[in-house]
């Protein structure tokens, strides 16, 4: 074995290397300052895209004579809004109908988002249980749904609900006060007086008194096993006290009752038909994919828990509720959390049914009437660009507080 | 592909030339072989198809008038439909020509969004119509009600100040399209629709009992429709609204489809001489044949026979001249004169 | 030695199990009745069932008219589903407004396309590599087919619509979207910062948005942003919307699976000499697909299902030829029987892509 050989040829190769002149592919080879270039480049087409498009548009908007400036939002609006969380009339300005627009997609997103989450756990539990004639029903509840789009669910919800609801004049009464028709399901209002100030502190009392009997029952049970019933005591706590405080007070609560008067009702708490349509088929559209996002996670966790759960004698419906449940919310969550975004999304159909959201208001109505499409397009954008990096983040934090850190 | 390519290479070509003003919308229509039409995408006596597929009605006909003024038959057009969210920007975008489609002529259309009205063609009015069985005989009654309103049009403005006005409360029930408006005044989801009053007649004619339906008394608005085009191009709007004119100095001229041919060859009125062009170069001042408007005329009629065969009385939709007819007769229609 | 006698039994035929433990009756107690909350759901699932079911059927099936000419028609008849409706418009709502005497050219696209599809699907075809010659030449064949072009009659593609829309739009933004978001993964997680800037702000805006405010801007904007006289028409400019909104999408996806290979594979290839784009081709991105197959048939899946919400820029869908047929007089009013019509449709074929996925998954099954 010749060691010295080889040494020496690699001695000539380098020092031969290093005589030659410095050539343009040595750049190219050298990983560093390619990719450096390929950088550069990159920003050079990027930059010069954007100019041509802003060039384009610039002259576009002049050739056509469109103006441009935001300061259309302070002009009234000019039209009305028939369901509103807050006060609007059609003398108000554009940035308040944005506003209005942007507290119902908030509205039917919250609501929408219990709902679909109480009916996908619901689904996705019934569906793995050993009961065949409910495990296929879920399963056809969910194949159906979710391969429908969702904005057949929502016309068909809303025609089903205007064309075979009552008109008004003969609305039905499931019970006396709540009238159901066509134009929304009515319910009492009830309006807190100015004596009815107990009833708020014994709510907030109620309510301090049950988070604290959880966590000390918590922390009696880690310290000596014995369960404190806290959800039938604290149920009894929030309903008795304030009812005690309703009693002891001078001026109880009164009642808006709904009317019919003239051609529809008034007063009370309306659910209106565009609003009930589109939370429905958002919620059990969404509910399918939660279900089968809780049967993976639930599938995934190990058999083995399920089974030394059962060894030591601990019932299936505990089982399910204190071992599986939480090891299966691990998997669950990120996916659960992309559902929510996909649903807060899904909202903006609301204008095939007439329900006023921020896509119907600043997205459709402003847009046509001020001919604003840049602006407003841009607006409505970045609206829903905040609620989604919103929601990301929260998720971003989630995943990160309940997964398992890797050794 | 090829339109593709020839849009990149206009394109181009432009962009090569610098800033360069539009290319004119008559080039652009004759190299094209038809003008393109913004209708309605569906309204009873204004723009619907028949059952041969085609597109009929009285402002598709304005359609077909203009485009036989360019290429002498009624062929020379097709049909965008547009909604009423859609059309405004269908038209500054070149993405049509004209729009036909029952526009109401208002300054900040006219000023704001830099459009061009060439002339009104039906005169109308906002209405609202409700069921019988309602018990309403007038609009002051419609306190508390619930309204179908159409979004994007100026109906959805009138009725805010309306109610307003009149310190009365109502329910706005939003939707895109005349259709999904009749489907839920007929299901009962609202007490009232509400538009002009010739798509209320129209909506009328469609419904299966016309007669449990009533058009309430009061006309809330003016709402003069007429046809459209871009700013800037004074060309292409002198085009359009001198059909219009045609069509209607025909009718006060007394020449139709039957007898425009007759009268083409000469006549003793100046004025039908020179509208038919048998004297002077009227069409080519515009860029068309000297026959252009026997041309419209062979292909649709005039506006009396325009009227007639879509929203006259003789059809379900049953509108009377009204305003509408000429000035001779009692109504507002007034064009200058040919010279 | 005593001599053994054993006793020889006669074999006595075995008698058969009692029914409580084989058959049909002990599945009904173990799975319906096995314990009270069993009892209990079994007996509400079974009335829910009965009570949706029958009526069900017989509105729609037994009492259904299949032709009449109106709906006063229909009503007078019965007072089932209306099917007529559909059955009357068929040709509406699977060509759109395609000329009717060039209906063969989409029948022939649509047949070409399952030949074309066909290799791609299944591996056991033979003479596989032929046909998937074909399938590469497929998008051009499709595109002079249905536009026209080489002697056959130009067809507008406003004229299209009904089925044949969903299908050109799903597939060509599936086709397309899945090489861009391979891409945009890749790009996402490169080495090179401005590339990954760029990627992960594209993916981060178009997921953060709902697709309907995307068409919103391909139907107001997109023009805007062209060269003064140019204009795509409306079609093109959807599919491209409805192609980079898939993009992003398929891109977390990729991202994932791209994620579940394990490092060790990059590294080994380097070692191996191989470059960077030549180890992406052989080694990573064919375990990456495999893993997030899954994950990709479902966004093809949405996609396919987001089609319908051209309706909102005026292109004529399924949907939108529905409600062109509800405003007219002699159909008003059955919006339901021609909403769970498009229902079935999309279910069928959403239906099907998703049992495909699980056969994909199954054929390609390595254990993991």
């Amino acid at each position: 074995m010749h060691l010295g050989a080889p040494q020496q040829m690699s001695k000539t190769a380098t020092t031969e290397r290093s005589d030659q002149a410095f050539r343009i592919s040595d750049v190219w080879a050298n990983k560093r300052s390619r990719s450096l270039i390929i950088q550069i480049i990159a920003v050079i087409l990027l930059l010069t895209f954007i100019a041509w498009i802003v060039d384009n548009t610039i002259q576009n908007l002049s050739n056509l004579g469109v103006e441009t400036g935001y300061g259309f939002l302070w002009d009234p609006a000019n039209y009305d809004i028939n369901q509103r969380l807050i006060d609007y009339t059609s003398r108000s300005p554009h940035a308040r109908a944005a506003l209005v627009g942007f507290l119902n997609t908030a509205l039917v997103a919250v609501l929408g988002i219990v709902f679909a989450t109480m009916i996908g756990f619901t689904a996705g539990v019934l569906r793995l249980s050993k009961n065949w004639l409910v495990a296929k029903l879920m399963t056809v509840y969910i194949e159906f749904t979710r391969n429908v789009p969702v904005l057949l669910h929502i016309l068909l919800c809303y025609g089903i609900v205007v064309n075979s609801l009552p008109h008004p004049r003969v609305a039905a009464e499931p019970m006396s006060g709540f009238f159901l028709s066509n134009r929304g399901f009515y319910l009492p209002r009830p309006i807190f007086e100015d004596g009815s100030w107990p009833i708020a502190i014994a709510i907030l009392v109620a309510l301090v008194f049950v988070i604290w009997f959880a966590v000390h029952a918590k922390r009696v049970q880690n310290k000596t096993g014995v369960i404190y019933p806290v959800l039938p005591v604290s149920l009894v706590v929030i309903i008795v006290l304030p009812l005690l405080a309703y009693f002891f007070s001078e001026n109880p609560v009164t009642v808006d009752w709904p009317e019919l008067k003239g051609f529809n009702f008034v007063g009370g708490v309306a659910i209106k038909p565009e609003f009930f349509a589109l939370w429905f088929a958002l919620s059990i559209y969404t509910g399918a994919f939660i279900a089968e996002i809780v049967r993976g996670g639930i599938l995934a966790v190990s058999h083995g828990q399920t089974e030394a759960s059962y060894a030591l004698g601990i019932k299936p419906s505990w089982t399910t509720r204190l071992i599986v449940l939480p090891q299966a919310m691990r998997v669950i969550l990120p996916p659960l959390i992309n559902q929510f975004l996909n649903l807060t999304k899904n909202s903006s159909l609301a204008i095939a049914v007439g329900y006023m959201d921020v896509t119907a208001t600043i997205g459709r109505i402003s847009l046509n009437q001020t001919g604003r499409a840049l602006e407003c397009m841009s607006i409505l954008l970045s609206i829903y660009l905040a609620v989604s990096l919103l929601i990301s983040a929260l998720m971003n934090w989630c995943n990160r507080r309940i997964s398992l850190v890797e050794h | 592909m090829n339109r593709f390519l020839l849009n990149i290479a206009t394109g181009s070509v432009l962009i090569g030339l610098g800033t360069l003003a539009q290319a004119a919308t008559l080039d652009d229509v004759k190299s094209k072989g038809h003008v393109q039409c913004g209708i309605n995408t569906g309204l009873p006596g204004f723009a619907y198809k028949d059952n041969a597929g085609e597109w009929q009605g009285f402002d598709v006909d304005f359609c077909k008038a203009v485009g036989a003024a360019i290429f002498g038959n009624a062929g020379g057009v097709k049909y965008t439909n547009l909604t009423g969210a859609t059309r405004f920007e269908a038209l500054k975008s070149r993405e049509i020509d004209l729009l036909s489609r029952n526009t109401t002529w208002t300054y900040s259309r006219d000023v704001d969004l830099k459009l061009t009205f060439v002339g009104v063609n039906y005169y109308d009015g906002q209405g609202f119509i409700a069921k019988k069985e309602l018990g309403v005989s007038s609009a002051s009654e419609l306190n508390g009600a619930s309204v179908c309103i159409q979004t994007g049009t100026t109906t959805e403005l009138n009725l805010a100040d309306f109610f307003r006005v009149n310190k009365m409360d109502y329910e706005p029930v939003p939707i895109e399209n005349n259709e999904e408006a009749r489907s839920n005044y007929l299901a009962g989801r609202c007490d009232v629709y509400t538009t002009d009053a010739s798509g209320l007649a129209a909506s009328r004619a469609s419904f299966k009992n016309p007669d449990e339906h009533i058009v309430l008394p009061e006309i809330i608005s003016k709402e003069p429709l007429g046809p459209l085009v871009r700013h800037g191009d004074d060309e292409w709007g002198d085009i359009v609204r001198w059909t219009l004119n045609a069509l209607i100095l025909a009718e006060e001229y007394g020449v139709d489809s039957s007898n425009v041919e007759a009268l083409a060859s000469g006549t003793d009125n100046p004025e039908i001489n020179r509208m038919l062009g048998n004297e002077g170069e009227y069409g080519a001042m515009l860029g068309l044949d000297r026959d252009w408007v026997v041309n419209v005329i062979k292909a649709t009629g005039n506006y009396s026979e325009i009227f007639d065969r879509n929203i006259g009385p003789d059809t379900p939709i049953g509108l009377s001249r009204g305003q509408n007819a000429s000035y001779k007769d009692g109504g507002i229609l007034y064009a200058p004169p040919f010279r | 030695m005593t001599r053994i006698t054993h006793k020889v039994y006669d074999k006595v035929e075995d008698l058969p199990a009692p029914i409580t433990s084989i058959g049909v009756l002990p599945w009904f107690r173990d799975n319906l009745f096995s314990s009270k909350t069993n009892i209990a759901l079994s007996i509400a699932a079974i009335y829910l069932t009965y009570l949706i079911i029958p009526p069900l059927v017989q509105w729609a099936i037994i009492d259904a008219v299949w032709f009449a000419g109106s709906r006063t028609e229909c009503w007078a008849t019965s007072d089932g589903a209306c099917w007529a409706i559909i059955t009357t418009r068929i040709d509406q709502f699977v060509y759109g407004d395609y000329p009717s005497g060039q209906r063969w050219r989409v029948n022939l696209t649509f047949i070409l396309l399952s030949v074309a599809l066909a290799p791609i699907l299944f591996n056991k075809i033979p003479q596989r590599a032929r046909f998937l010659l074909f399938s590469l030449c497929y998008p051009v064949v499709a595109y002079i087919l249905l536009i026209g072009g080489f002697g056959l009659q130009e067809v507008e593609t406003a004229q299209f619509g009904g089925f044949l829309l969903t299908l050109v739009i799903g597939i060509t933004g599936i086709s397309i979207s899945l090489p861009l978001g391979i891409l945009l993964a890749l790009g996402r997680q490169s080495d090179l910062f401005i590339v990954r800037i760029i990627c992960v702000g594209f993916i981060e805006f178009i997921r953060g948005v709902p697709l309907i405010t995307l068409l919103f801007v391909a139907s107001t904007l997109l023009n805007y942003f062209l060269p003064p006289g140019t204009s795509f028409n409306l079609l093109v400019r959807v599919l491209i919307m409805v192609t980079l909104f898939s993009a992003a999408y398929l891109a977390e996806v990729v991202r994932g699976g791209l994620q579940a290979v394990p490092k060790g594979q990059i590294e080994a290839a380097n070692s191996i000499g191989l470059s960077y784009w030549v180890s992406m081709r052989l080694i990573v991105l064919p375990q990456a697909l495999k893993v997030s197959i899954p994950g990709i048939v479902n966004s093809f899946i949405a996609l396919f299902k987001d089609t319908t919400l051209v309706i909102i820029v005026g292109l004529l869908d399924p949907l939108g030829i529905g409600k062109a047929t509800l405003s007219d007089a002699t159909w008003q009013g059955l919006s339901t029987e021609v909403y769970i019509f498009v229902a079935i449709f999309f279910f069928i074929c959403c239906f099907s892509m998703s049992r495909y996925s699980m056969y994909l998954e199954r054929r390609l099954h390595t254990g993991h």
